[in-house]
């Protein structure tokens, strides 16, 4: 199940991409590569420039520089901001998810938690209504939400089941790309671990990639196989999980390190 | 003989202190070692010698300040870890280096049986059978260690000290890797647990195995062996 390391086109590639708003330098020329399967951490303080890197990659905004690819089914690395916004909803809805922080941002909060599972297979053309339903009960016993609950709207769930709502949303179209903001912070220690062992066990069975932002280096340790460390809108220092926790190589990384209260 | 399964080359170790004045930690200087398959080395030298930091850097969770670290696994090409991507290293280890440290990481809610059967479950590409074929060779690694079976099932978080060192080396040794990493494994563990590692250790090297360990215990690392080498001679001279 593991794609060869032969494959030697990465799923997402990143090059030189930079955001400024007014005289403010919000990101400076990022540069990545992402394989399929490979889950990454951008971690870094408040300002530091992760969200703007997260929504500039996932064409939320448009970058003043650099360029974005990301390699389609038919195998070709296609050019993100250079395409159609339709093409980029498409893409957005089918082979991407975004788990937002918030998850009223994420999810419609007044519609049935059915319906929101379904929303996406919906605009692909599934108009059946007993298969949307049975799927929808699927997903939502794959995050553990109790699928009595796929006719109640997301207002009444808890923070940590919006949240799980979201990724089978998210997660309904099998994208091959996850984004994800914050995704654990807000929510209480042990409705986080939950929800930290459920997309550790996602990530892995549907061999999906993804963009963690999170300013919590537990979560980047338990999710991560790659980590990036920002400051100040730079990349300052790239590598593997452990390695950049274990042994931080840049004065900031140092300092975020040692900053960690060890419980 | 077989070509070494593991050599380092000219490897230094020096830690930079950015926020206490850019203080500068010599740890290890000039090492130089081979491991063939079927040996076991074992690490000598007073604490802070830098045991644990040679088994780190080989298992590429430090980075090497100078030198080279070449794993060749028997049948692949051989990986340069000073060099190599993130995406390399992860890969190098799942297939090919075998680490037991001292701790367990917990995860949380998952169970002992499970945290087990994290390597060969990553393998079975979702085939029942060979998942179920993973969660039986699970149990008999837990057995086989004295994991009572009432435990299985729990989260290892609430085990005590040596019940979690003992899922660890199960965890770490289900799958038979090439090269084996083992930073004190039997440091909390009685009598006839030492033993069962001992054994554990010589099987491995007996299926053709290259072993670096550091042992507390001067009687486990006499009984598994081959050659030895003192840390300290890699310090630089003061």
């Amino acid at each position: 199940m593991n794609t060869p390391l032969s494959s030697s086109t990465p799923l997402l590639r990143v090059r030189g991409v930079a955001k400024r708003y007014g005289d403010r330098v919000a990101l400076h020329d990022a540069s990545f590569d992402l394989w399929p399967g490979e889950v990454l951490a951008v971690v870094g303080e408040s300002g530091s420039g992760k969200t703007t890197l997260l929504n500039a990659i996932a064409a939320r905004t448009m970058p003043d520089a650099g360029s974005v690819e990301f390699l389609g089914r038919d195998g070709l690395l296609q050019d993100v901001h250079g395409m159609s916004q339709a093409q980029q909803r498409l893409l957005a809805r089918t082979d991407w998810g975004f788990v937002h922080q918030n998850a009223a941002d994420g999810l419609r909060m007044d519609v049935s938690a059915g319906a929101n599972v379904g929303e996406r297979l919906m605009g692909l053309g599934e108009r059946h209504y007993g298969r949307l339903r049975c799927t929808a009960e699927e997903w939502l016993q794959r995050v553990e939400i109790d699928p009595i609950r796929i006719d109640d709207a997301p207002r009444t769930f808890s923070g940590g089941m919006r949240q799980r709502l979201q990724i089978a949303r998210n997660l309904v179209t099998q994208p091959r790309l996850i984004f994800m903001d914050e995704p654990t912070s807000g929510l209480d220690v042990s409705v986080q671990a939950r929800l930290l062992d459920l997309m550790r066990q996602l990530t892995r069975q549907m061999h999906l990639a993804a963009i963690i932002v999170t300013h919590d280096l537990a979560v980047a340790r338990l999710l991560a196989h790659r980590m990036m460390v920002m400051q100040r809108g730079r990349v300052v220092e790239a590598g593997l999980t452990d390695q950049v926790l274990d042994d931080p190589q840049h004065p900031y990384t140092q300092l975020l390190v040692s900053s960690v209260l060890q419980p | 003989m077989n070509p070494p399964l593991l050599q380092m080359k000219g490897v230094a170790k020096r830690f930079t202190l950015h926020h206490q004045n850019g203080a500068e930690l010599s740890v290890l200087h000039n090492v130089d070692l081979e491991v063939r398959p079927g040996e076991c080395l074992v690490l000598d030298g007073p604490s802070g010698m830098g045991k644990s930091t040679l088994l780190k850097l080989i298992y590429a969770n430090y980075r090497a300040t100078e030198g080279r670290i070449t794993v060749a696994p028997p049948g692949s090409a051989p990986v340069e870890v000073t060099e190599a991507s993130p995406r390399e290293l992860v890969r190098l280890r799942r297939e090919s280096i075998g680490y037991v440290s001292q701790f367990l990481r917990v995860i949380p809610r998952v169970s002992a049986l499970d945290v087990v059967a994290e390597a060969l479950v990553e393998d079975s590409g979702d085939d029942p059978a060979a998942l179920e074929a993973a969660r039986e060779q699970a149990r008999a690694w837990l057995t086989r260690l004295r994991i009572p079976e009432r435990l299985w099932a729990l989260p290892p978080a609430t085990f005590s000290g040596g019940e979690q060192q003992r899922v660890n080396i199960a965890r770490n040794m289900i799958k038979p890797r090439p090269l084996m990493l083992l930073d004190e494994p039997t440091a909390s563990l009685d009598a006839a647990n030492t033993r069962t590692v001992i054994e554990l250790i010589q099987e491995a090297a007996a299926r053709g195995a290259a072993l670096v360990g550091i042992f507390h215990d001067a009687h486990v690392g006499d009984a598994v062996a081959t050659r030895r080498i003192n840390v300290g001679d890699f310090r630089r001279a003061a």
